[in-house]
């Protein structure tokens, strides 16, 4: 059950990843001025050079020609060269992967850290004040573009990855409060009270176990939050990371490295998702 | 109605009502340049001082306010259109339909929001007019932000699909459009109305991304996202605090949506 679980999730990622980049190819290649050339204008080549580069771009009219050719590059381990970068784009994303892989992770765990703590306590304490207070911290954040936070970061000198963790804590702590919320209010937690059991203990093995399933679908959206955000946070803090290399692509209408970038987003926000939906499966119990 | 829900909504109306009233507020309009005082701070003539090239801030806090609270609810409408269409038609047909809208959605929601955003926005032409600019900003957020939508109403018409009063209608033979425009779209309402009021907010965040990456509505036509640009040149707060008041205003408005939503309709 397990397994064909795994399968399936793998075809639905094989198809949608597939789909994706044939999508983003086509519409950047539907696109005003997908024909202009910069280098046409550079006087510094003659009319053989630009005929010469013209028709190395040739290929690329004929979307689906152009899709057939990247796949099979890509099963060769060619995804192609960046024309805005003038780079292969399997060391553009090799080289800027890692990056966006340490600010989004530190970013996810400061937020989850965050967003846990505040929720955890506020269930424990019980304070109107102390919810009013995670509420409305949260709220302002929810309310705060990341672009702008992004900004912040950099007034402030704060790392790239605060502004992340800052853009998935609301999102965690509303979602956590009110599922540890309703956890607290079940009958069995009322009887482990009753009975003498510590908070702690009520917490790790009657409340967490019942929450799990939920959060950890959470998780892997926020995977997803982070490398969207990832975008203005890269682009506007400097960092060199995969969003600020889509943001680049994007705007030089960089065929090649812009479906590369859309396919490997698509794949790692895909396998998140299905790797917190065998989780959560695997955790279920199992019908006797 | 509780009383935050009751100010959220005044305070919204308020927003409505000054930013309607810009051109007796600020007659002198967002692109007039007083080239002899750029960048000053505040005084009588000019509230929240003038930008780099001498524009009254406080007229284009004005003017885009106007922009963004009129053209965001135009965007919720469009994609909320769209959500109706895919998600309502395919909960309502069911089987292979539903099937079909679902994967589709998935595909469309698996894409990071802002990514594809950026790539779609980037794609069109960069350099328009003014005005075409706001036209395709906002109708860009209105088109691709239908999928979460479709996602809840096509989950709504497919329990309707099954409810009682829809099998009584068909064993009256009623069926095709009649039976989907007379009694499931009209029990669609409450979810229709509830996305279009939460695609506002979203709208107007995404707008404001949009904006300060330098993809939004184009000079000199002010918008929240083109108004919050103003940050990037800013070396601290206490320096010159007058430029965080459309932030300010921004977090006003979106925080008071937020409580003139109820839990039912964000959760919806």
């Amino acid at each position: 059950m397990l397994l064909w679980r795994i399968v399936r999730h793998l075809a639905a990622i094989v198809g949608i990843v597939l789909l994706g980049g044939l999508l983003s190819a086509t519409l950047v290649r539907l696109a005003p001025g997908f024909d202009a050339d910069e280098h046409a204008f550079d006087p510094s080549l003659n009319a053989e050079s630009v005929r010469a580069l013209r028709e190395a771009r040739a290929g690329e009219h004929n979307i689906l020609r152009f899709y057939a050719a990247y796949l099979r590059g890509a099963l060769h381990g060619d995804l192609g060269t960046s024309h805005a970068l003038g780079q292969p784009v399997q060391s553009l994303l090799q080289e800027r992967w890692p990056v966006t892989l340490r600010v989004a992770g530190i970013g996810l765990l400061l937020g989850w850290l965050l967003a846990s703590a505040l929720a955890v306590s506020g269930c424990l304490w019980k304070r109107t004040a102390y919810d009013l207070f995670g509420t409305s911290l949260s709220g302002a954040f929810l309310c705060i573009p990341a672009a702008v936070l992004a900004l912040l970061s950099v007034i402030l000198n704060a790392p790239g990855y605060l502004a992340i963790a800052l853009i998935v804590f609301p999102k965690i702590y509303r979602y956590a409060r009110n599922l540890l919320a309703t956890a607290y209010a079940l009958p069995h937690i009322t009887a482990a009270r009753a009975k003498g059991l510590g908070e702690v203990r009520i917490l790790f093995w009657h409340v967490l176990p019942v929450v799990a399933p939920q959060m950890i679908a959470l998780a892997g959206i926020t995977v997803s939050i982070a490398l969207g955000a990832s975008i203005p946070i890269e682009s506007l803090c400097g960092l060199p990371g995969i969003g600020q290399l889509a943001w680049q692509a994007a705007l030089a209408r960089d065929l090649p490295l812009l479906v590369n970038v859309t396919v490997l987003v698509t794949l790692v926000t895909l396998l998140a998702n299905s790797g917190a939906d065998v989780m959560v499966h695997m955790l279920r119990p199992r019908e006797a | 109605m509780n009383a935050a829900r009751k100010v959220a909504c005044v305070v919204l109306l308020a927003v409505c009502v000054v930013s309607l009233a810009a051109d007796w507020l600020a007659p002198a309009g967002f692109a007039k340049q007083f080239r002899e005082v750029p960048g000053s701070p505040p005084s009588h003539q000019h509230l929240l001082g003038t930008d780099e090239i001498g524009r009254d801030r406080f007229a284009r806090v004005l003017y885009g306010t106007r922009i963004s609270l009129l053209l965001a609810p135009a965007a919720a409408l469009v994609s909320t259109f769209l959500a109706a269409l895919v998600g309502g038609l395919a909960g309502y047909l069911g089987g292979i339909w539903l099937r079909l809208a679902t994967s589709f959605t998935d595909l469309f929601l698996s894409l990071p929001w802002l990514f594809l955003l950026i790539t779609v926005r980037a794609l069109l032409p960069l350099n328009v007019s003014p005005l075409l600019s706001v036209m395709i900003t906002f109708f860009i957020l209105g088109l691709l932000g239908w999928a979460a939508s479709a996602r809840v109403l096509s989950t709504s018409a497919d329990s309707l699909r099954n409810s009682d009063f829809v099998l009584q209608a068909r064993a009256s033979g009623l069926d095709g459009p009649r039976l989907f425009f007379v009694h499931v779209l009209p029990n669609l309402k409450p979810v229709l109305y509830a996305q279009f009021w939460i695609s506002i907010p979203v709208f107007i965040l995404s707008e404001a991304n949009l904006g300060i990456l330098g993809l939004g509505v184009a000079e000199p036509l002010p918008s929240w996202g083109s108004l919050l640009r103003e940050l990037e040149g800013l070396v601290s707060f206490r320096e010159e605090p007058w430029r965080m008041v459309p932030l300010v205003l921004l977090i006003v408005v979106l925080t008071s949506f937020q409580l003139a939503l109820s839990n039912e309709e964000l959760t919806a």
